[in-house]
This record gives C-alpha cells, sequence and structure tokens, in this order.
C-alpha cells in the first residue's frame, strides 16, 4: 500500500464492507432510540404518541432498577473473580505432565461446549434441586436440611452456574499462557534463588497479565448480557432477587408487551456497557500492548 | 572459593545413559570449557553441576561438601543461559537485583551491588530499560550482571554466545576472559565451538557421548591429542586422518596431519590435485585430492596462488605427524 493509488484502491475496495457493517450496526441502535422515545404498547391501541423521557424514567424510579444494575455488576464481578483464580490454578494442575493429559484436558474444557439453558438445567433439577439434587441427597445423608439453593442463594446459585460454563474458556487461555513461557526463565529464577511461590508471584503471574486481560475483555462482553440461566432457573426471582438487566428488558418486553420501555432499557444497557467497557480499557488496555 | 569435584556422576533418561560416568576435578579459579559435538552431554552435565538436573547416581561436591542432593539455589552457582532467560516485564535494575531480593538482601546494599556490577558491564545507562530495548550483547552483560551480584562460588555459562553474530561473539569472548581475569572466579562453560575453548579456556574437557575424552589445557590437547575424536575436533581446520599404508609406514594405523603442519614442495611427498582453494588473504586453505592419501587439506600461507585443478605435491614435517592405534588412541 504504497503509493497514493494502491491506497484509494484499497479503500474504494473495504468500502462496501465497512458500509454493510455501519448499516448492520447502526439501522438497530437507531430503531431502538425510536421506539425508546415512543409510546408503543402491544397491549394498547394507542401506540403513536411520544413519551419524551418517561420510558427512561420509569427504570429510574423503579426500586427494582438499582437492584438489576447492582445484580447485573455483581454477577459479571462474581463469575470474572471465580473463573480467573480457579482458571489459573486448574490451568497450572493440567500444564503439569500427568498420565491421560489429552483426554483430561478434553474433560476440562467440554463444560463450553454445553448451551446455557441446557447448563442451567441440568444444575437446577439434577445437583441443586431440593428433592432430587445431588447435593441435596448428599446433605439428607450427612443429617442435614437440604439447601435451597436457587430459593435462598439465587445470586450465588446464577454466578456459581454461570462461572462452571466459562470456567474452561478462562482456563483454556491460561494454558496457552503458561505453555508459552520459557522454561528457562523459571529454571533461573530457581538458580537465583525464588521458591516455587515467588517463581509464580514474580515470574508466571506477569506473564499471564496479558492473558488476565483478555480473559476479563471478553467475558465482561458476554457476561453483561447473561440471560438464559436466569431463565431457565429462577426467572429473576424469587420476588427480583436475581433480575439483571437484561431480565429486566426482557420483561419488559415480552411479559409488559412495552416496547418503548424495553428499548428504552436496551439504551440504558448500551450506556452502561460502555461505562464498564470505559474503565476496563483504561486500567487494563496498557497490558494489551506489547 | 570454587572447587568442583564430580565423583563418577551418571545421568540416565529412562533407559538412556546420556552421562555414563564422570569423574572430573575443576580447580578454584579456573576457568574450564566443556566442548564436544552437538549431544554429547556437555549441557546435560553442566545442567547436573547447576542443579536442574537430578543426578541418576554418583556425588557432585562444591567446595568440600557434598551437594549432589541440594536444590540448584543452594549451591551458591549462578548461571547463564544461553537464550539468556531474562525477566521480559522487569527493567534491567530490577533484573539485576532479583537474586538479591529473593536471597532478602536489604535495597540499599542491593542497590549498591547492582549499580557496581552495571558499571562492570558498561550498563549504567540501560538500568531502567527493559530487557525487550536491548541489543543481543546488552542482553547478554545484564545476564552476566544478574549472575555476578551473587557473588557465587562458580559461574555456570550454557553456550552463551550462540545467539550473537559473528563479531560481537569475539567482543564478548573477551569481555568474558577479561572478567574471569578480574573476577578470579571458577567458572565453567559449555560450547561446540572449539574456537572460543581453544581462545578461553585454562582447562578443555572434550565430551563424546556423554564420556570425557581428554582434559587438558588448550595447547596439550592441541599438541598430544589422546585420540583421533579430540585430533579431530580441536583445530580448525580439521586435522588430516590418514589410514592404510601410509600410515603403516610410521607403524601406525592412523596417522594425523595438521593442515598447517603440510608444505607445498616441487617434487617428492604426496601429488594430488587442488579441488578447492580459498584465499582468505593472511592464509589459503587448500583440499587436495591425492593419489595416496585420498581428500586432505592444507592450510598454506597466504602468497600460495594454487588455482582448482592445479597439480600439486605436499609433505608432511616429519615431527608433527600424530600416530594412532588400531583402538584409535595415541601412541608413544
Amino acid at each position: 500500500m504504497a503509493t497514493q493509488s494502491s491506497r484509494a484502491t484499497a479503500r474504494l475496495m473495504v468500502a462496501p464492507s465497512v458500509i454493510v457493517l455501519f448499516i448492520w450496526m447502526i439501522v438497530p441502535l437507531a430503531l431502538t432510540l425510536w421506539f425508546a422515545f415512543r409510546i408503543y404498547r402491544l397491549l394498547s391501541p394507542d401506540r403513536n404518541g411520544w413519551a419524551g423521557f418517561s420510558n427512561f424514567l420509569w427504570y429510574f424510579n423503579s426500586p427494582d432498577f438499582w437492584l438489576a444494575i447492582s445484580n447485573t455488576l455483581v454477577l459479571v464481578g462474581g463469575v470474572l473473580a471465580i473463573t480467573i483464580v480457579f482458571g489459573v490454578l486448574i490451568a497450572l494442575l493440567i500444564d503439569q505432565p500427568v498420565w491421560g493429559q489429552g483426554p483430561l484436558r478434553i474433560l476440562v474444557i467440554s463444560p463450553f461446549f454445553v448451551m446455557p439453558p441446557v447448563a442451567a438445567s441440568v444444575w437446577e433439577n439434577l445437583f441443586m434441586h431440593p428433592q432430587n439434587g445431588l447435593l441435596a441427597a448428599g446433605a439428607i445423608g450427612l443429617g442435614m436440611q437440604p439447601i435451597l439453593f436457587l430459593e435462598q442463594y439465587p445470586m450465588s446459585s446464577v454466578i456459581f452456574i454461570v462461572s462452571w460454563e466459562w470456567l474452561p474458556f478462562a482456563t483454556l487461555i491460561f494454558l496457552t499462557a503458561l505453555q508459552s513461557l520459557s522454561s528457562e526463565q523459571l529454571e533461573a529464577a530457581e538458580m537465583d534463588g525464588a521458591s516455587a511461590l515467588s517463581r509464580f508471584r514474580y515470574i508466571v503471574m506477569p506473564h499471564m497479565t496479558r492473558a488476565i486481560t483478555v480473559v476479563v475483555l471478553i467475558q465482561t462482553i458476554f457476561l453483561l448480557g447473561i440471560f438464559g440461566e436466569i431463565f431457565t432457573t429462577t426467572q429473576g426471582g424469587p420476588g427480583s432477587a436475581s433480575t439483571t438487566l437484561p431480565y429486566m428488558i426482557y420483561k419488559q418486553a415480552v411479559i409488559a408487551k412495552d416496547i418503548g420501555r424495553a428499548a428504552a432499557g436496551g439504551i440504558i444497557a448500551v450506556i452502561l456497557a460502555n461505562i464498564v467497557a470505559f474503565f476496563l480499557m483504561r486500567s487494563m488496555g496498557k497490558h494489551l500492548d506489547t | 572459593m570454587g572447587k568442583i569435584v564430580l565423583n563418577s556422576v551418571r545421568k540416565s533418561f529412562g533407559e538412556v545413559d546420556v552421562i555414563p560416568g564422570v569423574d572430573l576435578t575443576i580447580e578454584n579459579g579456573e576457568f574450564v570449557v566443556f566442548v564436544g559435538p552437538s549431544g554429547c552431554g556437555k549441557s546435560t552435565l553442566l545442567r547436573l553441576i547447576a542443579g536442574l538436573e537430578d543426578t541418576t547416581s554418583g556425588a557432585i561436591v562444591i567446595d568440600g561438601s557434598d551437594a549432589t542432593a541440594l536444590p540448584p539455589a543452594k549451591r551458591g552457582l549462578a548461571m547463564v543461559f544461553q537464550s539468556y532467560a531474562l525477566y521480559p516485564h522487569m527493567t534491567v535494575r530490577k533484573n539485576i537485583m532479583f537474586p538479591l531480593k529473593m536471597a532478602g538482601m536489604d535495597l540499599a546494599e542491593a542497590t549498591k551491588r547492582a549499580d557496581a556490577a552495571a558499571s562492570v558491564l558498561n550498563l549504567t545507562n540501560y538500568m531502567e530499560r527493559k530487557p525487550g530495548q536491548l541489543s543481543g550483547g546488552q542482553r547478554q552483560r545484564v545476564a552476566i550482571g544478574r549472575a555476578i551480584v551473587r557473588e557465587p562460588a562458580a559461574f555456570l555459562f550454557d553456550e552463551p554466545l550462540s545467539n550473537l553474530d559473528a563479531a560481537l561473539r569475539v567482543n564478548m569472548r573477551q569481555e568474558i576472559t577479561e572478567l574471569h581475569q578480574s573476577l578470579k572466579t571458577t567458572m565453567i562453560y559449555v560450547t561446540h565451538d572449539q574456537v572460543e575453548a581453544m581462545t578461553m579456556a585454562d582447562k578443555i574437557v572434550v565430551l563424546n557421548a556423554g564420556r570425557i575424552e581428554q582434559v587438558g589445557s588448550p595447547m596439550e590437547l592441541y599438541n598430544h591429542p589422546k585420540n583421533t575424536f579430540v585430533a579431530g575436533f580441536i583445530g580448525s581446520p580439521k586435522m588430516n586422518l590418514i589410514e592404510g599404508p601410509e600410515a603403516a609406514k610410521h607403524g601406525a594405523t592412523t596417522i594425523g596431519i595438521r593442515p598447517e603442519h603440510l608444505e607445498v614442495v616441487s617434487e617428492g611427498g604426496w601429488s594430488g590435485v587442488v579441488g578447492l582453494s580459498e584465499h582468505l588473504g593472511s592464509d589459503t586453505f587448500l583440499k587436495v585430492t591425492t593419489d595416496a592419501v585420498g581428500t586432505i587439506n592444507v592450510r598454506a600461507g597466504g602468497e600460495v596462488m594454487l588455482r582448482h585443478g592445479d597439480r600439486v605435491n605436499l609433505a608432511p614435517q616429519a615431527n608433527k605427524i600424530h600416530r594412532f592405534g588400531a583402538d584409535g588412541k595415541a601412541l608413544a
């Protein structure tokens, strides 16, 4: 791309895909913005008026809204913490030379291939169910009352299920990062008198920062939109205890059939995601440079 | 102090004996070079001394105490790796101070030592840089700096110059030799390059297939190789090893004659045709196909102007002929 004409040609050639991508992005966003300021209820014959900011104000005045925001952030933060801590530990473990390493690694990765509603169903009915669940059976076997996971600890249970699904992803990324660490560096640190813990702290962890950054950024994008697991298990309940922002929007759109409010909720979610992304990039973006 | 004694040290990986048993004494302050072709076990031997590999049997004694079972950090040795193994996320200063930090030395003393090492190695202006911003030679010096701040009993070098270009290699070779002269610490240096071995060593250990073929000073190895392996390995270009009737004339199975000990004569000697001639200015390297003894290498003076296809007569200097028996060992 040295000469001016070749640069111009390149721009011309790239233009169609750029234009398509731009339309792909801007049309839904513009439509959502449009609906967010309209009165648009599927159960009401009058759906032509402007709503002003009333759709947005409804959220800010709703007692559930701030709970939903905090639930969303708790879900993202909780799952990130669990997947990163345990991801690093499991990666260290399966990086060791053991018999059956190949099958073992596939087993570790496999939860990632289970679809979210299926994973949630499995956990809800086979493990956490107060009558049929394995955990209940264990509790009864020990002479204790079965724990009502989804009723008493709905957010923790959802965080646990989502962590189970995302742990393999984090582990996989961390494992590849571990394998790219030169063994001579570890040996040099050993010669320099570093204990196993010091080697982890001063050599392995700094080497992993970029992988951790990648995991945090990618997982945050997906975790902000978690819906299927909540829909399958708690339905946002009990009450609103496990309602997140996406689930609240779903309730407005599908249960209340208020498209205007749902669109306003969508815009709020976009703004929230951008705020989160802004802080993430500011605090972690520098780790992505070489 | 840095006297290292190996008592029948053996290393096997599963069924394979990499080092079938080595006895060696390295005196305090010596510069010892392990040299041999690739795969001869010289790096493994160094790693055994460092403690990075477990010894299968035998004993490694450092300064009079048995160190065979000690972890690397407790042996008081410092190592410079082939890839330098610098910590990429730390500055040069932090790299050099890392062993001191691990030893729990207080910051003021550690900083003083790091600055002293930096000034010896001309790194003072680079202390706040990361390894990624340094050239190959500078990285090499940081790796050496990290080794010298610990004031170890001995330095171990694992092919430290093989990643540098030819000119820099000569420079660093001299710097390491000078460093040894000023520190007077024991150094063990592994290389496959016999020029490095000849130029740097007090004592060369020639290894082949995990066995020590000969131990001696560079000139001893050059003048009196114990067997055909050492004869062929030490010296560049390689010694000509000649078998058959010409060797029998000298009462040996094999005779060796170094390229520099062959003379171009007008008549007599071995007659042959020049296959290849390389004019270096100071020397001329000839590859001559002779009728009597096959293809031999000759190192002639720079003024010899022979070309491909020229006919030439070569005579070995009689007192420079090495004689070897049927078992490959030198005859007295």
